[in-house]
């Protein structure tokens, strides 16, 4: 629809809605950014005035109390996740494409199938599983599930941009004495950057935020990633807000950066594959 | 022809997604059907097989009928802002903003999808607040304190509060979605439209609609079935509570299975899950096919 030939007065009532909607998601998010600076009595005592003081102490002190250990965790679990989602879901493509057997076809239909199936319905096997393995409460806990739920959405949109590759590129290859792999490293892997960063970005979306299995899955403190870490924070804060605060901040942050980054990505991704967290 | 070693190579490469997909994804499925019908505690290898006692249980569990009940609840909810209103505010995007100013909303209006929900979850319970609430305080400037209330501590409004979080956040996420199919709608079906004296809501009706009908359909099953899995915000936001109130599936069973130690009764209620998630899912994929026919 092209709004060119529209006066503005017939514009208005749904730029007025538009920036009601603006204000309802923005002044939860000014309001934790402004009180993360404040002490606690003026977090609900003045809840709309700027603080006065700034008290940027509430954010080293968040820092200190847990959350840069949260932090790393985070940053461990989500580097290793998506390393290894990038790998394994490359490798998988580039077999689904240059395979035409029965092989390629139920891996492909198991793919699929997987895309469907939610982490919640399967949280009692897997820490069952998981504990006989002897790997509760460690990093892997959390990685090889992520891994595994995280594939589906990564091998798919990685075969479709493979599909596109012509032929003639691979037979090529393979005339200069190219063997699988060096095939796959020379005419594969160069195409695919856009959609690696792509499945990455979804990775890191999903890996950073998620919650379920970061809180079942994992005891010790020193090993929870944020978002489980948070609630920890949380009851170990009690009523000191303007840390909590700050340390809403520093987990949100990060995230939001990286989308600005790559939002291209992210758009590409989430509506090629059109999957939620 | 490849060689054979080739031939070799393309399983092996095959191998390590096989494994993690069988390991975790579909090995879990099935044994969790299996574990339903068992009765065991966290940690012990003993399970002993108690036949359908734990789907008896789960029929006649008052607190699986409230949850039920509130997760049908979210999803008519997140259905009516997720896709109606969601794809409503999309085309509002698109038709009252400038170019430029639409691509700037659209980022916006994702910020909240980034942030995790458990940082979110916590920030509401600020402004959800009984006493001293950035909502309350909202409606007690506004003049109306008289509809100020414990909107987390009360059974009637416990459920709406916690399903507003979920709105807050996905809102951004589904309208972004429909405002990129939006925009690959070729422009001259509008002018035709234009051109026979359609007004935009008309326009709305008969040209946007229809061409972004498949997004709305992967939108539904989305936020569907997310309604049916949902944890995080009622999990962090109530608990559950106050009673049982505010329970849904998810949080039950996690509470069945890490809180009371019953984990085969904590995998029927996932089962449950899993076959209204399927059924949803494949009967809206019907209903789309018939509808195209």
């Amino acid at each position: 629809m092209s709004q060119s030939h529209i006066s503005g007065v017939r514009l208005l009532p749904g730029r007025l809605v538009l920036t009601v909607y603006a204000l309802i998601l923005a002044l939860p998010l000014l309001w934790m950014v402004i009180s993360s600076f404040k002490p606690s009595v003026e977090v609900y005592g003045r809840p709309w005035s700027l603080p006065t003081a700034w008290k940027f102490e509430n954010y080293s002190q968040a820092w200190e109390m847990g959350v840069s250990q949260y932090f790393v965790n985070s940053l461990v679990v989500t580097s290793v996740t998506t390393a290894l989602v990038l790998v394994v879901a490359a490798l998988a493509a580039y077999s689904l494409v240059r395979m035409h057997n029965w092989v390629a076809r139920l891996t492909l239909m198991a793919v699929m199938g997987s895309l469907v199936i939610s982490p919640q319905v399967s949280i009692v096997p897997l820490y069952d599983l998981l504990g006989r393995v002897g790997i509760i409460d460690t990093y892997e806990a959390m990685v090889l599930p992520y891994v595994a739920y995280r594939l589906p959405m990564a091998i798919l949109l990685i075969r479709a941009v493979f599909l596109e590759v012509p032929r003639e590129l691979e037979e090529a290859s393979r005339l200069d004495g190219c063997g699988s792999f060096r095939t796959f490293v020379n005419v594969y892997w160069p195409v695919s950057s856009g959609v690696l960063a792509t499945a990455a970005i979804l990775t890191i979306y999903y890996t950073w935020n998620e919650f379920l299995f970061a809180l079942i899955f994992v005891n010790s403190d020193e090993l929870r990633t944020i978002p489980a870490g948070l609630m920890a924070f949380r009851d170990a804060l009690a009523t000191d807000w303007g840390v909590l605060l700050a340390g809403l901040t520093i987990a949100a942050v990060p995230i939001v950066v990286v989308f600005l980054l790559g939002q291209r990505f992210l758009i590409a991704g989430i509506t090629a594959g059109s999957v939620k967290g | 022809m490849r060689s054979k070693t080739e031939r070799v190579l393309d399983h092996l490469f095959l191998l390590p997604a096989l494994i993690f997909l069988g390991v975790f994804i579909l090995y879990p499925l099935v044994a969790n059907v299996g574990f339903s019908f068992s009765e065991f505690t966290l940690g012990s290898a003993e399970k002993s097989f108690v036949g359908l006692a734990n789907y008896k249980q789960l029929v006649t569990d008052p607190i699986v009928r409230i949850a039920l009940t509130n997760n049908v609840l979210y999803a008519v909810i997140s259905v009516v802002m997720q896709v109606l209103v969601s794809h409503a505010l999309a085309a509002t995007v698109l038709v009252v903003l400038p170019n430029r100013l639409a691509t700037a909303a659209r980022s916006f209006f994702f910020v909240p999808v980034l942030i995790s929900m458990t940082a979110v979850a916590i920030l509401f319970t600020f402004v959800f607040d009984a006493t001293d609430g950035l909502l309350n305080g909202l409606l007690e400037a506004v003049g109306l304190g008289n509809l100020a209330q414990p909107w987390l501590g009360d059974t009637t409004t416990a459920i709406y509060a916690v399903i507003s979080v979920s709105q807050w956040q996905s809102v951004g996420y589904t309208m972004l979605l429909f405002i990129v199919s939006m925009q690959n709608i070729p422009t001259d079906l509008y002018e035709a439209a234009a051109l026979d004296g359609a007004g935009l809501l008309r326009q709305y009706f008969s040209v946007t609609l229809p061409q972004t009908r498949e997004m709305i359909f992967v939108v539904m099953v989305l936020t569907v079935s997310g309604a049916f899995t949902v944890f995080s915000e009622p999990y962090i936001l109530t608990g559950g509570g106050p009673g049982n109130s505010s329970q849904v599936l998810a949080t039950y069973m996690y509470r069945v299975g890490f809180f009371q130690n019953q984990m085969g009764y904590a995998s029927a209620v996932a089962t449950l899950i899993f076959v209204i998630t399927l059924a949803l899912s494949l009967g809206q994929a019907r209903l789309f096919r018939t509808g195209r026919e």
